[in-house]
């Protein structure tokens, strides 16, 4: 069950994260040619798999208590930032992401860049794909390692991961345009419950708790957490409503 | 040194985020489940608990101006 989840952890946050890279990518691209870009996001997929390749089996040495202190530690601070920011667009108090926003930007940015030539590369269009693949990518590193290490599964949630990249970049090749109807606050929401619910789980067995129930107290907790989330969302909602003058919430 | 800078400012970005006292909030709750676990105390419900209310506090603190 717990496995299920880490999957749907790593596949839902490569999704989101990916879709995001796709947009400055394609911004990019159909900008200022294929190449350089393509170089750029190979490059920077390069640097991500030697990253799980390398950390990944380094932290199987690593005592698995020590190890899911550590990890539910971290996935706790990170799970939250995404479930707080996923609040606070859920509730209004923070406006959406906006893919095609961003995309209009990518392809203006792109337009008035200058034409540097570096190595044989549009050195703009280099930089900005391989940092936007590689800054997207290690949320997604990150919790694939995190994941995997601390349930012994790493195979496992970069599989998870992977297919995600693979099912973004078959859409956006169909699509020739970003993801904007990608529920993507939704998918976050998802994913700052899943992050904060195995750091919880993981952090608390690793400062010694025994879970009552075991593996199913983690259901427990997602439950626990969600209902928490969608009651701060309409609570937050409501006192956003009621601050606005008369009128103006219609 | 410039480059240190901006490296520790991304991985504080990346780990801590927006709000620091979540992050030290649950450093704390983490350390007490420890505690009471080390002296016998069933503490399973701490860590969710803290989460619970760092989060309802961290976002009454981003909500107040705003409102």
């Amino acid at each position: 069950m717990s496995t299920a989840l880490l999957v749907a952890g790593a596949f839902l946050a490569s999704a989101v994260e990916m879709v995001e890279a796709l947009t400055i990518v394609l911004g990019v691209g159909l900008v200022r040619g294929w190449r350089s870009p393509l170089i750029g996001v190979a490059a920077a997929t390069v640097v991500l798999v030697a990253l799980v390749v390398s950390l990944g089996p380094a932290l199987s040495v690593i005592p698995i208590t020590t190890l899911r202190l550590v990890v539910g530690a971290l996935l706790l601070a990170f799970g939250l930032q995404w479930l707080r920011k996923a609040i606070l667009r859920s509730s209004g108090y923070t406006p959406l992401h906006d893919e095609d926003e961003v995309f209009r930007r990518e392809r203006e940015h792109a337009a008035a860049a200058g034409d540097e030539q570096r190595a044989g590369l549009d050195w703009y269009a280099f930089t900005v794909s391989f940092k936007g693949v590689l800054l997207e990518g290690l949320e997604v590193v990150f919790i694939v390692i995190s994941f995997g290490s601390a349930q012994g599964r790493l195979g496992l949630a970069a599989a998870g991961a992977a297919a995600a990249l693979v099912l973004v970049v078959v859409a956006g090749v169909l699509a020739r345009g970003p993801l904007a109807r990608v529920p993507e606050n939704t998918i976050k929401f998802m994913v700052g419950l899943l992050l904060t619910s195995f750091g919880c789980f993981w952090g608390a067995e690793g400062a010694g708790v025994d879970w009552p129930g075991d593996e199913l107290a983690l259901l427990g907790v997602l439950a626990f957490l969600g209902v928490l989330s969608f009651a701060l969302v309409r609570a937050l909602r409501r006192q956003r409503l009621n601050a606005l003058p008369a009128g103006a919430g219609a | 040194m410039r480059y240190v800078g901006a490296f520790g400012r991304f991985w504080w970005n990346f780990v801590v985020g927006d709000d620091w006292r979540v992050a030290a909030g649950l450093a704390v709750a983490l350390g007490l489940t420890y505690v009471c676990t080390h002296r016998s105390l069933d503490a399973w419900w701490l860590l969710p608990l803290a989460v619970a209310l760092l989060l309802a506090d961290s976002l009454r603190r981003a909500t107040r101006h705003a409102a």
